[in-house]
């Protein structure tokens, strides 16, 4: 029995071959490769390219321990990761909610197009048109007090709340289309099957609703927290002052002082801090999901 | 019946590169140099191309780091490069860039000697820099939200500018601000604590950290800004060129000064249109148009800042043997020196946080 289904997947996967190959040579080529070349890059002393002279080395990922500056700056990466993932679910769960539940036809068209809109922008503008909004005298400050009948001073720029805002914008269509798959997938006479057998609507979301929709909610989360916590582009031009990241820092050893060694290094513990945080949430999430 | 289309798609291809690479031999100055830096204004170019019959292909970079890794590994593809005169050195030991035959410059004679001579620029009797143009990095105010202009650097730490202030952020700007500021050599910090101390009270201060000239043009646009540290060009760029309330202060501790030259990289396709790309960029013709049309920083050619009327901005204050006295001339930093910096600088930010 055990032979035999062997057997068949491994005919099945060479079946399926022609079919995988070109994503995994594209994989192989465009991903391995240059990150193979990163895991050496971050062995050595020095770049080859102007001809000096290098060696291998393990005093990159050493310079991460030394310095109380990188723990802090990881540890404010990943808080930020937490933070924008938790706005993303309370502000895209509900709005998946709606599209797959309440809405249909071309309201529902409407709104989808809403949310995806995000994407077909360019991130830098994206955040341009954020700081244009949030400035003291800029559109939401000059807009407010028009309409209110007493003097408020907004000017979000330049802060923490800036970057989460900028963030949560360019990360919550994850979130809403993750969502918006799995709760399109449950059958309505669940729901209904819940209500008449006396469960309140309360009741109905806690067992049925969220219990069901959760590997959307998981995979949204995995998909915003990782790229989130690596962001350099959004903190830098939203966070002023405070806009200092491990992302920012990373891309610093890149451009500022071509210490791609020192960068590459950093990378990789971000990597491995990522994954082991994925791992350890792993069977939660699975039991979850 | 799918493969020999392929074929043909393919072959099209290669057809197609090998006619760009032919195109791009004839007659092309490929010039290296920050965006919107007089080498790529339109008129220059145009004016350029008409009276030599080369074509200039304008390429750019965002950091000098940049700048040293498109030559390191674009071989061959530039002819023209703009270097600060601090990176010269590097770029020279590790092959990058040719001696020039200043003989077939003929504007090279007009530029001053102690630019001309520079050690940064010339090793060996052989020069591999042509000095083009030089400027401070000094501070720069919003009209608006002062009566007289400051005269001091202090003004950067008055509490009633706090929220208000910017910096760069460059690791390197910041520190050798920071040594004005404390009063020392840029070129050779001897107390580094006290540029820290210096630097740690000046953070709570500032609004952001500016990366771009858009970056200071905006916030003084939308008033958000009272002082920060700015380039000269800039400041004059920001004045002349968009109008903005924007003043140049050199600050009676000093001012760090950059010189910026034009080197020819090794293995440039095109010797003789470089040159004369670089004859093009020191004249006097050329300089007074981008400082009326546009703005810009100090010519190294004497003749060319004469010929500025007499009161212009470049002429008057920073001809001013005043200023000349107390600028400092930024001199080549080595790799350990520019990560120390960079760990210094980022330890500040976080620490602000």
């Amino acid at each position: 029995m055990a032979a035999q289904s062997a057997t068949a997947s491994r005919s099945g996967l060479r079946s399926a071959l022609p079919l995988l190959a070109p994503a995994y040579l594209w994989l192989t080529v465009a991903i391995f490769l240059p990150l193979s070349a990163m895991v050496f890059f971050s062995f050595m002393t020095d770049l080859p390219l102007s001809g000096k002279s290098w060696a291998f080395t393990l005093g990159n990922y050493a310079a991460f321990f030394s310095q109380s500056l990188y723990l802090t700056l990881l540890l404010a990466s990943l808080r930020l990761g937490l933070e924008v993932t938790l706005w993303c679910i309370v502000i895209g769960y509900p709005a998946a909610y709606v599209l797959a539940k309440v809405l249909k036809g071309r309201s529902r068209e409407a709104i989808f197009l809403l949310v995806i809109l995000p994407f077909w922008s360019n991130g830098l503008v994206r955040i341009f048109s954020w700081a244009m909004v949030l400035r003291e005298g800029g559109i939401l400050d000059t807009a407010l007090n028009a309409v209110l009948p007493f003097k408020i001073n907004i000017d979000l720029m330049y802060s923490y709340p800036a970057v989460i805002i900028g963030l949560v914008h360019s990360y919550v269509p994850y979130m809403v289309l993750t969502c918006y798959l799995t709760l399109q997938a449950i059958d309505d006479s669940l729901i209904e099957a819940g209500r008449s057998l006396g469960a309140s609507r309360l009741q109905v979301l806690k067992r049925v609703i969220i219990p069901l929709s959760m590997p959307g909610l998981v995979a949204g989360a995995a998909l915003i927290f990782v790229p989130v916590v690596g962001s350099f582009m959004e903190p830098r031009i939203l966070g002023g002052r405070t806009g200092t990241f491990y992302g920012t820092v990373i891309e610093d050893q890149f451009v500022a002082v071509f210490n791609w060694p020192l960068g590459a290094a950093l990378s990789f513990i971000l990597l491995a801090v990522v994954l082991v945080i994925l791992a350890i949430a792993s069977p939660v999430l699975r039991r979850a999901a | 019946m799918r493969m020999p289309r392929l074929t043909a798609l393919l072959t099209a291809t290669a057809v197609f590169t090998t006619a760009l690479t032919l195109a791009a031999s004839a007659a092309e100055v490929h010039v290296l140099n920050w965006k919107g830096y007089g080498a790529d204004e339109p008129w220059a170019v145009a004016a350029f191309e008409k009276a030599t019959g080369n074509k200039v292909v304008n390429d750019f970079f965002n950091s000098e780091q940049e700048m040293l890794t498109k030559i390191r590994t674009n071989p061959g593809l530039y002819d023209v490069v703009m270097i600060n005169a601090a990176f010269n050195d590097q770029a020279m030991a590790e092959k990058l860039i040719q001696p020039i035959d200043t003989s077939k410059l003929p504007n090279y004679a007009d530029i001053s000697k102690d630019k001309a001579g520079s050690p940064m620029l010339d090793h060996d009797g052989k020069v591999y820099g042509v000095p083009w143009v030089w400027g401070l990095t000094a501070l720069a105010i919003n009209e608006k939200s002062f009566d007289n202009p400051p005269t001091s650097i202090a003004e950067m730490w008055d509490p009633k500018h706090k929220g208000r202030v910017v910096i760069r952020d460059d690791a390197v700007e910041a520190v050798q601000f920071g040594a004005i500021a404390t009063g020392q050599n840029i070129n050779d910090i001897k107390d580094m604590d006290a540029v820290k101390t210096k630097l740690t009270s000046l953070m709570p201060q500032i609004k952001t950290f500016w990366s771009s000239e858009n970056d200071w043009n905006q916030m003084v646009a939308s008033n958000q800004i009272d002082i920060g540290t700015y380039w000269s060009g800039s400041a004059d760029r920001a004045k002349t060129h968009f109008k903005l309330p924007v003043s140049l202060v050199i600050p009676r501790e000093g001012a760090v000064a950059w010189l910026d030259a034009f080197s020819i990289p090794v293995g440039s396709k095109n010797v003789e249109g470089a040159q004369a790309f670089i004859n093009w960029m020191i004249d006097p013709k050329f300089y007074v148009e981008w400082v009326t049309k546009v703005g810009a920083p100090v010519s190294a050619n004497t003749k060319a800042v004469e010929a500025l009327p007499q009161d212009a901005f470049n002429r008057k204050v920073m001809g001013d043997p005043e200023v000349a006295k107390r600028i400092q001339f930024q001199a080549p930093i080595t790799d350990a020196q520019r990560e120390a910096y960079l760990a210094l600088w980022q330890q500040l930010k976080v620490d602000v946080k």
